[in-house]
């Protein structure tokens, strides 16, 4: 290990942070899926860290599995917020309020 | 500190500065384009945690397909429509309640123990290298989760395909 394993769980603890306050504060949804990917990143890297931390490689495979669910939710994601956009003509999320009682 | 801490934290840093600047700047574009120094410091971080593989996954994938695929749907939709307001009455208190969050996850990693390091040359690379290792244990233990793994990209691409298309 080049740094101590809590270093790196540091870090990814303020990737996550930062990830978690673009999702809390921003209205528009592209910096909210930006957010999340953002927070991905940081459960990645924990993945990756403890995988070196006890010498197994169950958490670099798992990895792979969360990137790929990432591009996933990102494809479907998109998709979602171009039908939003061409029906609504605004990609703000407390502008878009048909199911409010 | 040797050199190679001293490169970690660098690249912890700007992956931290330039994630800041994402959900900071007001112009979405800008968001965007911050998002390429966080992914590239966190491949690079991957390839010093032994990762090469999910490094190369990272670039290809975070990089090269979802970056692109953020800019296509940024120029697609208006860009005045796209900027705003940073924050509001109801960013503080969503502000305050993800603080709080923070704080009790601070809290777990203080109580907790991180274990041991096992030690070297065991497990990481049994089958030759990282990509070897990798492949060995995604096609073997994994294979079930592979294969769904496919699937779902499969039902992620017709879907998107079929929310983003033109009512004919």
């Amino acid at each position: 290990m080049p740094v101590p394993a809590s270093h790196i769980l540091v870090f990814s603890l303020v990737l996550f942070a930062i990830g978690m306050l673009g999702v809390l504060t921003r209205r528009n949804v592209l910096i909210i899926l930006m957010s999340i990917e953002l927070m991905m990143n940081a459960a990645n890297i924990n993945f990756v860290a403890f995988s070196r931390q006890l010498n197994n490689i169950g958490g670099q495979v798992f990895s792979v599995f969360t990137i790929v669910v990432a591009a996933g939710e990102v494809a479907v994601g998109l998709a979602i917020v171009l039908a939003l956009f061409r029906n609504r003509d605004t990609v703000m999320v407390d502008e878009v309020h048909i199911m409010r009682g | 500190m040797n050199a190679t801490a001293i490169v970690f934290y660098a690249l912890a840093g700007l992956a931290c500065a330039s994630a800041f600047m994402v959900i900071w700047s007001r112009n979405v574009m800008h968001s965007a384009l911050y998002l390429v120094p966080t992914f590239l410091s966190v491949a690079a971080i991957y390839v010093m945690l032994r990762a090469e593989f999910v490094a190369a996954v990272q670039v290809l994938v975070y990089a090269g397909g979802i970056l692109v695929l953020f800019l296509f749907v940024i120029m697609l939709v208006n860009v005045k429509a796209v900027q705003g307001a940073r924050l509001r009455l109801h960013g503080a208190v969503s502000g305050s309640i993800g603080a709080a969050s923070i704080a009790l996850l601070l809290s777990v990693y203080g109580r907790g123990r991180i274990l041991a390091a096992a030690p070297d040359g065991g497990k990481l690379t049994e089958f030759g290298g990282n990509l070897e290792t990798v492949g060995w244990v995604l096609y073997n233990e994994y294979l079930l989760p592979f294969e769904i793994a496919s699937l779902f990209l499969l039902v992620a691409m017709v879907g998107a395909i079929v929310l983003a298309r033109h009512k004919a």
